[in-house]
Parts: C-alpha cells; sequence; structure tokens
C-alpha cells in the first residue's frame, strides 16, 4: 500500500554546521535517490537551519530515509509530509526582451492573468517573477517560451506545515 | 613544562593555561585516559609527534607500517576492551589510508576517533601538497567528522569527538586539524563532553513495548532468539544469558554476536546466515516468534527478505531506530539500551523450557555433524582441514583466547568452530568484509589486553594485504600468535568460482612467498606445518610460547566452506553440500 511512488517533502531541522550538507545529500545518493529540489534555509529557531526536501519515492522508503537523516548527529528532527499536509510555494525567476512586452501585447495579457510581478524592466530585458505551485509556474513558462525566454530559474520548493511542527519544545527536552 | 606543575593545574578546575594546539591535542588524549594510540607521522601531523615525544610516559605512541594498520590495530583495541581505539595520520595520503579502516568501524559499530593533520587552513582548497578534503571523503563511513583550523577550537572538537564515538551505537569519528591550529597558542582547558544537543545516543523505550513483547514471548511455542553485537557493546551478557535462561529459548548468533553466550551453553544453538549452522537458519523459517537482539538483520543473515521468517512476530530490540524495519518488518520494536531493557523484561517473562522445540535444533545438529562438522573437525582423508587447525587452538587455549581473523573461508571456519568462554573474544571483520584486517586488529587486541591469549588467523590472500605490520609485532614485542591457513587460493572466491563460475578460477590462485623465511626476517618465530601428525604439537608449542609465533598450516587447497545459504536464497534453502 505504501509502495507506490509519490511526491513527499523531508523538512530537517539542523544544527548550523559545515559539512551537514554533504551528510544529508549522500544518505539519497547512496540510495540512488534524485531529489527534486532542495532548500536550506534559517527555521523559525534561532540557529536552527531548515532543510526542505522534495523526492518523489515510495512512503516505506521515505520512512526509511527519515531514520537514516535523524540518525545524523548534528540533525535534530527530520519529518515528511505529503504534499497535502503542507502550504508550500516555489519561485520562477523570467527574464524576456524588453521589446517584447511592446511589440507582443499577448505578453501583457498573460503578466495579468498569471499575477506575476514584474520585479525590474530596463532598456535591453524585463524580470518576471511568479510565486506559486510548480505546475503555475510551469503553466507560465510553457506561454512565455513561445516569444523566447533569455533566462529562466525556478527555485525550490519552500513549505509550512498545517500541523504544529514542535521543534521548540523538543530542543528544550534535549536541553534538560 | 613541567609534568608536577601539569598535575597541579589539572587539579584546579577550569583552569586555563597557555599551550600549542598540538599539545593540547596531547593532553586532550590524557584527559580522556587514552594511554595507547596507534599511527604514521607525516608532515602536517609532525607537531603532535613533537608534543607525543615530549609525553611518551603517558601516551604510548604504536608505529605502524601502514595507516591502514593503524585503524585496524585501533579498532582491535577497541573490540577487546571495550574503550575507544585512537589513531593518527598525517594529511593527504595519510588520511586517506585511513578509510578502509573508518568504514570498518562505521559498519561494525566500533568506538573510534582518527586524529588527521591537515596542510595550513590559508592553504585550504589550493591543492596544496600532501592535501586532500578527508572530511569529504569520510563523511560517509564515519558517525561524526570535522576539520579543526584555530586550536582554541581543539579541546570542544575532541570531547565531542570521544563522547560521539562512544555513546549510543558507537562508530568512527574523524577530527582533521590544520598545521597552523597546531602551533597555534591559547589558553587551554578540558571539559569533557556529556551531551549534544541534537544527538539522542540512546532512544527512550516506548511505553508498553516491553509488556507487548514480553507477552509475546510468554504465548511462544517456538521462539528463537537471534542476538548481535548489541549484546557485547552495551556489556548485557548476564542480563542476556539470564534471559536465554528463564524462557528456556535457543539463541543464534551473528558473526559479531559470538562469544557473548559461551559456545559451550546447551541454548546456544550456533551461528546464523550464510556459513552459519544449519538448524538456526532452517529453524528461522519455523519459529513462530523471532527475538532479535542488537542486530540488523544484515543480507549475510536474512538471505532472501521475501522468504525470512515471515510466519514470525518479530520482536527486535535495538539501540538504532534507523534500523527498526530497515530490513525486517517488527511487530514489536523494543528501543533502548540492550542492557537496560533486557533487565527490565526479565521480571515480566515467565519460566519456560521449550523442550520439543530444542530437540528439534538437536537433531538438525546431529544432521549438519554427519554431513559437515564431522569430517571438518575429525577428518580421516588426506590433506588438512581448516577445522582441525581450529579444533587444535581451542584445545590449547581451552575456550579462554581471543581469536582475531581476517575475512574468507578460515573466518567462516573459525566463527563456526572456535570455542568461547568469555566476551570480546571473536574480533573479526563482520559488515565490511575487509581482507588484511586480522594481523593489526590482533596488534591492538594483544595491547589492550596483555594479559589474554591473542590469536590472529589468516589466511594467505588477507595476510599479504597488511603483512607488513609484522614489522609492529617485532617492535612493539606483542606476543600475538599468527596463524596463516595456506591453501594457496583466495578460497572463498574460489569457492564462488567452483559453485557457480563452472569452476574457472579467474585470479584466485595465489602464488606465494616463504611466509616462514618472512616472519623470521622480522625475528619471529616461526614453523610451517603440512602433515596431519605434526599438526597438534605446532600448536601447541606456538600457544605455549611468551612472545609472538607464526604458524603455516598448509591445508587442502580446495576444501569448501559448509553449510551455505546460496546468494539471494532462503534461509532454509541452506546447502550442506
Amino acid at each position: 500500500m505504501n509502495k507506490e511512488k509519490q511526491l513527499f517533502t523531508i523538512s530537517v531541522y539542523t544544527e548550523n554546521n559545515i559539512g551537514l550538507l554533504n551528510r544529508i545529500s549522500a544518505i539519497f545518493q547512496r540510495r540512488h535517490i534524485n531529489i527534486e529540489s532542495l532548500n536550506i534555509s534559517p527555521s523559525e529557531i534561532e540557529e536552527v537551519a531548515k532543510f526542505t526536501i522534495v523526492v518523489n519515492m515510495a512512503e516505506d522508503n521515505v520512512k526509511k530515509i527519515i531514520g537514516q537523516i535523524e540518525k545524523q548527529v548534528e540533525v535534530i528532527k527530520a519529518y515528511y509530509h505529503d504534499l497535502d499536509e503542507i502550504i508550500y510555494q516555489i519561485s520562477g525567476l523570467f527574464k524576456i526582451k524588453s521589446e517584447l512586452l511592446f511589440e507582443e501585447r499577448q505578453i501583457q495579457n498573460i503578466i495579468k492573468e498569471s499575477n506575476a510581478r514584474i520585479v525590474t524592466v530596463n532598456k535591453e530585458f524585463f524580470v518576471l517573477e511568479k510565486s506559486g505551485k510548480k505546475e503555475e509556474i510551469v503553466a507560465l513558462h510553457n506561454q512565455l517560451s513561445d516569444f523566447g525566454i533569455m533566462q529562466y530559474t525556478r527555485s525550490g520548493l519552500i513549505a509550512v506545515t498545517k500541523e504544529e511542527m514542535k521543534i521548540s519544545e523538543l530542543l528544550e527536552t534535549y536541553n534538560n | 613544562m613541567e609534568t608536577q606543575t601539569i598535575k597541579n593545574q589539572e587539579k584546579a578546575a577550569k583552569v586555563t593555561e597557555r599551550i600549542s594546539g598540538s599539545e593540547a591535542i596531547v593532553r586532550c588524549l590524557i584527559a580522556e585516559d587514552v594511554k595507547i594510540i596507534y599511527g604514521y607521522p607525516g608532515g602536517a601531523i609532525m607537531p603532535v609527534y613533537d608534543e607525543l615525544y615530549k609525553y611518551q610516559d603517558k601516551i604510548h605512541h604504536v608505529l605502524t607500517r601502514h595507516e591502514q594498520g593503524a585503524t585496524h590495530s585501533a579498532q582491535g583495541f577497541a573490540r577487546i576492551s571495550g574503550k575507544v581505539g585512537v589513531a593518527i595520520a598525517t594529511s593527504g595520503p595519510g588520511a586517506t589510508n585511513l578509510v578502509t579502516g573508518l568504514a570498518d568501524a562505521q559498519i561494525d559499530s566500533t568506538p573510534m576517533v582518527c586524529i588527521t593533520g591537515q596542510v595550513a587552513s590559508h592553504l585550504l582548497g589550493s591543492d596544496a601538497f600532501q592535501e586532500t578534503d578527508i572530511v569529504g571523503i569520510s563523511t560517509p563511513v564515519t558517525k561524526w567528522n570535522c576539520q579543526v583550523t584555530r586550536a582554541a577550537d581543539i579541546p570542544a572538537a575532541l570531547a565531542k569527538a570521544f563522547y560521539i564515538a562512544k555513546s549510543g551505537r558507537p562508530g568512527p569519528v574523524l577530527v582533521d586539524i590544520t598545521k597552523d591550529a597546531q602551533f597555534e597558542e591559547f589558553d587551554f582547558s578540558y571539559e569533557k563532553c556529556t551531551k549534544v544537543r541534537s544527538y539522542v545516543p540512546i532512544p527512550k523505550t516506548i511505553t508498553g513495548t516491553l509488556e507487548a513483547a514480553a507477552k509475546i514471548i510468554n504465548k511462544a511455542r517456538k521462539p528463537l532468539i537471534v542476538w548481535g553485537q548489541g549484546i557485547v557493546i552495551s556489556e548485557a551478557e548476564a542480563q542476556f544469558k539470564a534471559l536465554v535462561e528463564k524462557a528456556g529459548i535457543p539463541a543464534a548468533w551473528t558473526i559479531l554476536g559470538a562469544s557473548a553466550l559461551p559456545t559451550s551453553h546447551p541454548l546456544n544453538v550456533g551461528m546464523l546466515g550464510m556459513h552459519g549452522n544449519y538448524a538456526p537458519n532452517k529453524l528461522t523459517n519455523e519459529c513462530d516468534v523471532l527475538i532479535a537482539i542488537g542486530m540488523r538483520f544484515d543480507d549475510r543473515v536474512t538471505g532472501k527478505l521475501d522468504e525470512y521468517a515471515c510466519q514470525a512476530k518479530v520482536i527486535h530490540f535495538e539501540i538504532d531506530p534507523a534500523e527498526i524495519d530497515k530490513n525486517v518488518k517488527t511487530d514489536v520494536a523494543v528501543l533502548g539500551d540492550a542492557k537496560a531493557t533486557l533487565e527490565a523484561i526479565l521480571p515480566l517473562i515467565n519460566t519456560n523450557i521449550h523442550k520439543e522445540w530444542h530437540q528439534q535444533f538437536k537433531d538438525l545438529y546431529e544432521i549438519e555433524y554427519e554431513k559437515v562438522i564431522k569430517g571438518d573437525l575429525h577428518p580421516t582423508k588426506e590433506g588438512l582441514t581448516m577445522g582441525e587447525v581450529i579444533k587444535e587452538i581451542n584445545i590449547q587455549s581451552k575456550g579462554d583466547a581471543a581469536i582475531v581473523t581476517d575475512v574468507g573461508q578460515h573466518q567462516m571456519i573459525a566463527c563456526r568452530y572456535a570455542e568461547f568462554n568469555k566476551t570480546k573474544s571473536n574480533i573479526t571483520s563482520g559488515g565490511l568484509g575487509t581482507m588484511g584486517f586480522g594481523l593489526p586488529a590482533a596488534i591492538g587486541a594483544k595491547m589492550a589486553a596483555p594479559d589474554r591469549e591473542v590469536v590472529s588467523i589468516s589466511g594467505d590472500g588477507g595476510y599479504q594485504m597488511t603483512i607488513q605490520e609484522l614489522g609492529t609485532i617485532f617492535q612493539q614485542k606483542a606476543a600475538v600468535k599468527i596463524v596463516v591457513l595456506n591453501n594457496d587460493f583466495l578460497g572463498m572466491v574460489r569457492q564462488w568460482q567452483q559453485m557457480f563460475f563452472e569452476k574457472r578460477y579467474a585470479s584466485t590462485e595465489m602464488v606465494n612467498p616463504n611466509f616462514v623465511a618472512i616472519a623470521e626476517g622480522y625475528y619471529i618465530k616461526a614453523k610451517k606445518v603440512t602433515k596431519r601428525e605434526e599438526l597438534a604439537d605446532a600448536v601447541k608449542e606456538m600457544m605455549e610460547s611468551k612472545e609472538a609465533y607464526f604458524l603455516e598450516v598448509c591445508v587442502e587447497k580446495e576444501g569448501n566452506v559448509f553449510p551455505m545459504v546460496p546468494s539471494g536464497a532462503s534461509v532454509s534453502e541452506i546447502r550442506l553440500a
């Protein structure tokens, strides 16, 4: 029942140490698991970092991966969630020739309809930013690619959970 | 600095004194009660060696002949004593030569601290002479590692290293220290580490699991205990024996678990896995409750997982939560340190004997004895067997020796037939299967336990992988008894070639040197035995020697190890021939 592959986010709360990324990524590499996206940022707790890792795998295997991650000395706690259990966002950046903004009226409609934001405009190019679900960014990319995109990049997924993450309390118990 | 001054200052809490990073490293080792370290000097670690020279009355540095030997010696030291083994090496090749030992210690949960010198911090990342990213390289094979670039960080890093290596499920730790940090002076003080915020060495036993496990055990009609090194590491031998005896449950061991319960104990039903005993393998697939204690269901133990104990309820006593359900799905997981959990469950367990069930083990043992053991231990045909050599060692040691093995056929035979009265007596490379482990590990074991008889048993292949450590044995006057079971083959691979590759003996035949002459070249007493009638006396002479002694026994060339669970087969498909 848990053998079917699906997208999961793995949230890892860690000490902020050099080398930990290497240690965590090695866990995936060793088992030949492709990381769909990875984001490392500060968390709600001072000096505690948070990894958000997206993988496409079976739940049984995610559980094993969580065990291996938590086994690392400097990992405080790891959780996994399916996409229904989290609120998440991905950002996309599109660099496009400025002349197209005036020559192709369709682009203006696309920008309006997609709720994309113009970050900057100059003579040569303008930059569009769109945050949302992956599908929305991909859709925007598909629409814009007909006109030619100079540069395109998409961020890793970042997420907060619907349920409470009791990291502070956990740290409290570790401290005692 | 005078020793007396140091002592006085150490007495006062939190007193600091200005010393170099390299002296601090040595002082940290002293503070951790380290008395023997194994290593090899080189450019980037020279400041530390300079301090070791000054502190040689406190720390004995053993110059091995290769850094790999230093790690295996440190492992042997750790495995026989339960203490942290320490190895030290320079940067670059010195550091990379530690990797095999680190990987071995990682997979076999051996507490070890490795200290490496590193190029000066301003050279990091510049491809400097003897620079290598040992922290990057060793990450997958260490429990924890770090790089120190400032002298002031050395005490805390080493304190943490020792704590992490030894606590919970033990493992190897590497601390890489740049040369400038070794030279830098700072105000030294040392505080032992007792806690790392993000690290839970011993997980809490989940409420109700002990009771649930006890209930299943008490109801079981055909229970089987499978135990591993966890018993040895947590020093739970007494608690384990009490449980086995009270519940009357047959108990079988993984090779790293061997010797935790005496071989002669009536409820010890032998070794598990690929070359283990017939009964415990067969009956794994017949038991109604499988109680795993401090073991991790390695594939060499389980064979084909889909056909492993599927009929049984599985109880897993384990310190590492990541092992739960990793390979075998458990019904009840009892997390915690084996000593504590076994002690806690004992009052909940009913007295039992399981007489008929135990008879099944005895019946299968008889079959194995007739088909395999008799021929191994009491051969009548020409050609010495490995088994009869082990038997002679048993006779001489009376089961009190620590047996250190290498990897291959001789290892399986030694583990199957060696008699152990005492715990921590079977030192072998289990998980990694490192050929070359045996000889240097025996050195470490002998130095950690000089009062114990330590017998190193190797094959002619693995022996030559670290044969240079004969130099260490000679220099240290380590009274290790060295047995090489020589069949002029890489025997285990040859056995597989015979069984699964239609006897195409690709690169397994060894043209061997004069081993006796080599040992004698290192001024080690040596003898070679080729005939059965010479064996008993030769083993006796070796065991009675007060010094190191080398004994080569030429055994039959194409002997095979049975029983055998073929790779990928179920444990109940174990073959006797």
